[in-house]
């Protein structure tokens, strides 16, 4: 059992009871809603007669739903708009605050905790998202949680859990050049597979994540459940404490010098004991892309796709097999050369200033290929503005790209915007999923913001170090 | 809330690993605001063409209609957290889930609506496979008490985090009512941690 861990420190100061069935009831720092999977728990409330317990440690947003075209309401999905209104009504009757369009900070959940500085190293975070382990970059147990779970947290601001194991996941050295946060945890993910870290909170450490910025942080604990674990977290050090310092909701003046003490304090300690250890080298990491249907599936940009064949007679082969009869491509192809339809840039693995200014370096003075649909979306209505003021959306759309409103988007189908029939899309997402973006055949591949823009502005994929060589070819 | 000990019927196999909760219930059905029609919706894309005609799934095998227990590979239910999951199978009929593993938020909600989530080992999940296609009108037994499932004259180990397999064997699966009793430690936990609005505790 894990000793002297971040996740034994934060768990512990977070536990409230040992419940009767031996479960740990864990107090729950900041609970974030989104208009998806709370409107069912809103319910339970109301049958219940409950209210919310700390309305003043919940917040609430709107971002699967949301069109990133036009915004003006009634949206014109009479579904969404009845979504829209329930968040409203929900976040109205029980005193929560919504950050919607009118406050100017809505955005995707895991967009808009960190930028307003609302996730703090050594808290607890919930949310009823599976990508709810982003938050763990600021050194946070965050994960995500169920509809009947949100039901509680609301009525409780507890959870009744079960512990985890540590597995502590070092990656030394440094990476090369076009090797960005996003190729670390696809590379993480193909390495330690989907299901590794079933039961496992992850630690992200070494000097990779050392160096890494807080966006970069991000990036990869908004995977680690894609690599099955439901946290992800990276010690909280200098860089986590730059970030947060003036963010709207960090702590000030004198209150900032206890709580950077606090929150140093909390990290993993030098002597800390894992459940187990693995290491990878930076150097080994290059820019990745997935060929198939679980996000374990991908290869460095410059290999050619796996043979099924040469798989141990498991579950991976018979995935590899969906995965080739899904995605209508062959063993033995090169990945560079995969056509593509659709790049899309965003989410919220992928949707913050760093990943914008990264891809429009890419797409600068170039222009996206004749046939490809490309299009950017902010993970936020603040990034949205930080980037325009940088001019950024200029950069993008005299490339080609159309430049949007914030919002989850092309990440999963529940929105306007979705892959129309086989269409392969390049995207800066988590999940390449059969169905994930809205058409049951289209062809999802998972890569870096800058990955994508080189693969709308060649049509297909290719590798991100080629047009760094050439420059821009007006 | 009803004490969980044992649930008998008939099983179906969905083969596979890594069957993704957007599989199991595609995105643009989590647009409803209430679970009332998932039952409707479980493996949607995989049951029903475009133009509505019927592909081969075992939900949609006359053999298969009324089963309780579901058998399935590693990691079924990974992905998005999306309780509308469990609620489509619940609501489908499925009342355990026998697998070598699960996703883990799905394995949590499955817990919260009462539905036994149960690994077992991947031969015997296999086992179990085979006997749900040779014999699909054979039931069986999955016993939370003796922690098995009892297949004719085959009996199969399985396990689950024990504080989970209490609450459901006790009858306190929905945890609101547990939590809510300690609501005087919560508050200390509440006074004793810091907030999210940046004031110094």
């Amino acid at each position: 059992m894990a000793q002297g861990t971040l996740y034994n420190k934060v768990w512990d100061a977070h536990t409230v009871a040992v419940l009767p069935t031996g479960q740990t009831q864990l107090f729950i720092g900041l609970h974030l809603v989104h208009e998806v999977t709370s409107p069912q728990a809103f319910d339970m409330l109301r049958e219940r007669g409950l209210k919310v317990a700390y309305p003043d440690r919940t917040f609430a947003t709107a971002d699967h739903i949301v069109p990133t075209m036009s915004q003006a309401r009634p949206f014109r999905d009479g579904q969404a708009e009845q979504m829209m209104s329930a968040v409203e009504r929900n976040t109205k009757e029980f005193s929560v605050r919504f950050l919607d369009f009118a406050s100017g900070r809505q955005g995707i959940v895991h967009v808009i905790g960190p930028e307003l500085g609302l996730t703090q190293p050594g808290m607890t975070v919930a949310c009823g998202d599976s990508h709810t382990s982003t938050h763990g970059a600021f050194g946070t147990l965050a994960f995500g949680i169920g509809t009947s779970q949100i039901r509680d947290v609301l009525a409780t601001q507890s959870l009744a859990m079960e512990p985890m194991k540590v597995r502590r996941v070092e990656v030394n050295g440094k990476l090369g050049p076009g090797v960005t946060p996003k190729d670390v945890a696809l590379f993480l993910i193909n390495r330690l597979g989907v299901k590794g870290g079933i039961g496992h909170a992850y630690e992200y450490a070494g000097q990779v994540f050392d160096q890494m910025t807080m966006e970069g942080r991000m990036t990869v604990c908004n995977m680690a459940i894609e690599g099955g674990a439901r946290i992800g977290y990276v010690n909280p050090d200098e860089t986590t404490f730059a970030f947060l310092k003036g963010r709207e909701h960090a702590p000030k003046g004198a209150d900032w010098d206890k709580a950077v003490a606090r929150w140093k304090s909390v990290a993993s300690d030098a002597d800390a004991v894992y459940d187990d250890v693995v290491k990878f080298n930076a150097a080994d990491i290059e820019p990745m892309v997935t060929w198939g249907v679980t996000p374990a599936q991908s290869v460095g940009v410059l290999q050619t796709l796996p043979d099924p064949e040469k798989m141990p007679d498991n579950g991976d082969r018979q995935s590899a097999l969906l995965a080739y009869r899904h995605m209508k491509l062959k063993p033995g192809q090169k990945a560079r050369d995969i056509a593509i339809n659709v790049a899309f840039i965003g989410s919220c693995t992928n949707g913050r200033m760093s990943d914008l200014r990264a891809a429009a370096a890419v797409v600068k003075g170039r222009k996206v290929a004749a046939g490809v649909h490309a299009f950017v979306v902010p993970g936020s209505m603040q990034v949205r503005k930080e980037a325009m003021a940088e001019g950024l959306d200029h950069v993008f759309t005299a490339a080609g790209f159309e430049w949007r409103e914030a919002g989850c988007s092309l990440c999963l189908g529940m929105n306007t915007d979705q892959l129309k029939g086989d269409q392969v899309s390049a995207s800066s997402s988590n999940r390449n999923f059969i169905g994930r973006q809205g058409s049951p055949t289209g062809r999802t591949l998972l890569m870096s913001p800058a990955m994508v823009a080189a693969a709308a502005i060649a049509g297909h994929v290719v590798d991100v170090r080629e047009l760094a060589q050439t420059g821009a070819s007006k | 809330m009803s004490r969980i000990t044992q649930i008998t019927g008939r099983a179906v196999p969905v083969v596979g690993d890594d069957v993704d909760t957007d599989r199991i219930v595609p995105a643009r059905y989590l647009k409803e605001i209430t679970f009332s029609r998932m039952g409707q919706y479980p493996f949607f894309d995989e049951r029903f063409g475009p133009d509505g005609e019927t592909k081969d799934h075992p939900f949609n095998k006359p053999q298969y209609q009324g089963a309780a227990i579901l058998v399935a590979n590693a990691n079924f239910g990974c992905g998005s957290s999306r309780e509308h999951a469990p609620q489509a199978l619940l609501r489908w009929g499925i009342k355990a889930i026998v697998g070598e593993s699960f996703g883990e938020i799905f394995a949590g909600n499955c817990a919260m609506l009462g539905v036994p989530a149960l690994a077992a080992s991947r031969g015997d999940v296999g086992t179990l496979q085979k006997r749900a296609r040779e014999t699909p009108a054979a039931e069986l037994t999955v016993d939370l008490e003796a922690m098995v499932v009892r297949a004719g004259s085959l009996t199969v180990k399985v396990t689950m985090p024990e504080s989970r397999r209490r609450a459901l064997v006790e009858g306190t699966w929905d945890s609101t009512a547990l939590l809510m009793a300690n609501a005087g430690l919560v508050a200390a936990a509440a006074a004793r941690l810091p907030h999210p609005s940046g004031s110094g505790r």
